[in-house]
């Protein structure tokens, strides 16, 4: 995650930096094809710097692991029972072909997907709501200050007997991790509201609706996303606690169950799985608010 | 335009007040102004004095405790389209483009899609900002964001225009040139225009008449008619008659701010600032 963002102040410098070393005299027509590689080469030097560091570091936390495992290495952290590099990629490419581990991450991913989008359904115009209109902000925001500091997994007995069924008690949960920092959010977004763009768009004639539409929810968008982002990481938090106390299914209950049942490689596949799963989510986040706020991107 | 005869604006002994701990502060006292229909007017004085105050009650933003404000007979009970405003901070939508904004007024009068774009790249097209109708604000220049601002402003046909120092954040010679362009798209829509400055150069080359308010409680301390001919020119700025109008108006000004300054509040500002009065009047001292 911090890799994608620390990328693009680096790439900013060497695009600034280029005119005046690689156009002495005006750029006279399209340069031919190898220059054209050449130049996009230049032109994405930090992006393609920051990949490139990134793969040997990678390869490198893979390397060290594997030293460490091979060797069975035991000072007082002990790397005994934890499975090498390949006894794990071993354990995936068997996992690939069995429709079991499919059913677990796509189960996970149905929870994530209801739970998260029943969150932001309630939790995005909850905050633009209460942002606007101060008597709905003064009755609900105590009762939000009181139940946001209880960690989603505190809420797994709860939630247990208020659903009739184990999957209706899993989203739930999940649905109560992402809920509350993107209420949050929402929320900030709605107080940051340039007070001037608000009064332009009135003397311009907008009422109350257009305002709405037109300023206050563009206004807090980014705060929005932002709100988004961080409620998907606690919405995977908190759903594989409670897969893994209360499921049947699902990549946690996956995890959970290689440990009970002395299946060290998957321990370490339903870790690399649900990280893989979280990195996908929030970038298809990101993903989605450049689309939705095509003026920040233009930046 | 069929609406070029309208636009008579009316302050009638407007007077603000608000409560706080120490008791009721009068921020404006029985100010009384008149802008009559395609007149240019500004409004100068020290800070604090209440200007802007007025531009907002003007705008429909606040209601004076006491006193009338009319736009050609009706009294100011809102924000509306047909009172145009423009802000220092320019204020455009950083999330649309140059036209989207120019578009917005239209957009709120319930204009069709099609029409407000035609509308919209008219407009630009006056205000040479073609080139950069798909670009957002953030990628624009001062001058050019405050240009759009002013378009914008301009684009629902509004009867008045009111400016709340829109030049004030920009570069010396970014300033002459929006100045010019102002007079320009004034002079050929025959609006009226209240604006408010602390410039009083930018008065005196802008305007009909200017009002200078009193340090608060502000009050209309004096008015000023502008006999320069138009259209104005950049080196009218060294005329002895604009010199003259302008050591007036200095002075004016100087009075007040000075009071402003040496009120009791300032007197202790001046003593955390550590600067000896020697029991001096702060007025002598200056």
């Amino acid at each position: 995650m911090e890799a994608v963002a620390l990328r693009s102040p680096g790439s900013a410098s060497p695009e600034t930096r280029l005119p005046s070393r690689s156009e002495p005299a005006g750029r006279a027509g399209p340069p031919p094809a190898g220059g054209l590689v050449r130049r996009w080469l230049r032109l994405n030097r930090g992006q393609i710097r920051a990949v490139a560091i990134g793969l040997v570091s990678l390869a490198l936390f893979v390397a060290a692991w594997q030293v460490l495992t091979a060797n069975r290495v035991s000072f007082y952290v002990r790397f005994v029972n934890v499975p090498t590099p390949e006894d794990v990629l071993q354990r995936a490419l068997l996992a690939l072909k069995n429709p079991m581990f499919a059913d677990h991450v796509l189960m996970s991913c149905r929870r994530i997907l209801f739970g998260f989008l029943l969150a932001a359904g309630v939790a995005v115009p909850l905050g633009l709501l209460m942002g606007r209109f101060r008597l709905l902000r003064e009755v609900a925001f105590p009762i939000c200050e009181v139940l946001r500091p209880i960690p989603a997994i505190a809420w797994v007995p709860m939630a247990i007997m208020l659903w009739p069924t184990n999957e209706g008690s899993i989203v739930f949960i999940t649905f109560l991790g992402s809920f509350f920092p993107i209420l949050i959010n929402t929320l900030q977004g709605m107080a940051a509201v340039d007070p001037v763009l608000v009064r332009a768009a009135r003397c311009l004639g907008a009422r109350e609706g257009a305002l709405f539409r037109e300023v206050y929810l563009p206004a807090s968008l980014p705060q929005i996303f932002t709100g988004l982002t961080v409620g998907m990481g606690v919405a995977w938090v908190s759903l594989i606690a409670a897969e893994m106390i209360s499921g049947q299914f699902g990549i946690g209950y996956f995890t959970w169950e290689a440990y009970s049942l002395v299946q060290y490689a998957d321990i370490a596949l339903g870790m690399i799985t649900i990280g893989v799963l979280g990195l996908v989510s929030s970038f298809a986040i990101r993903l989605l608010g450049r689309l939705a706020m095509p003026w920040s991107a233009a930046r | 335009m069929a609406a070029t005869a309208r636009g008579l604006i009316e302050v009638r002994d407007f007077c603000l007040r608000y409560e706080t701990m120490e008791g009721a502060v009068e921020a404006v006292s029985e100010a009384s102004i008149t802008v009559e229909p395609g007149e240019f007017v500004s409004i100068i004085g020290p800070s604090g004095c209440g200007k802007s105050t007025l531009l907002n009650a003007l705008a429909g933003f606040l209601t004076p405790t006491a006193g009338r404000v009319t736009v050609d007979g009706e009294a100011v009970s809102g924000p509306g389209a047909e009172r145009g405003m423009i802000f220092q901070q320019y204020s455009l939508f950083p999330w649309k483009t140059v036209r989207e904004n120019v578009e917005f007024g239209l957009k709120m009068k319930g204009v069709p899609r099609s029409e407000r774009q035609r509308q919209a790249r008219t407009l630009l097209g006056l205000a040479g900002l073609t080139p950069f109708e798909n670009h957002y604000p953030d990628r624009l220049s001062g001058g050019m964001k405050q240009r759009v601002g002013i378009v914008r402003a301009l684009a629902t046909g509004p009867r008045i225009l009111l400016l709340d120092e829109p030049f004030g954040a920009l570069d010396a010679q970014t300033r002459l040139i929006m100045q010019q362009i102002l007079t320009n798209m004034w002079q050929r829509l025959k609006i009226s225009v209240l604006f408010v400055t602390h410039d009083i150069d930018e008065a005196i080359f802008l305007s009909d008449r200017i009002y200078v308010m009193t340090a608060r409680p502000g009050t209309i301390k004096a008015e000023v008619a502008i006999p320069l001919p138009r259209p104005r020119q950049p080196a009218m700025t060294l005329s002895s008659e604009f010199l003259g109008l302008r050591r007036g108006l200095m002075s004016l000004i100087r009075e007040e701010s000075i009071r402003a300054m040496g009120g009791e509040v300032s007197a202790e500002a001046m003593k955390g600032l550590a600067i000896n009065l020697e029991g001096q009047d702060l007025a002598a001292v200056l």
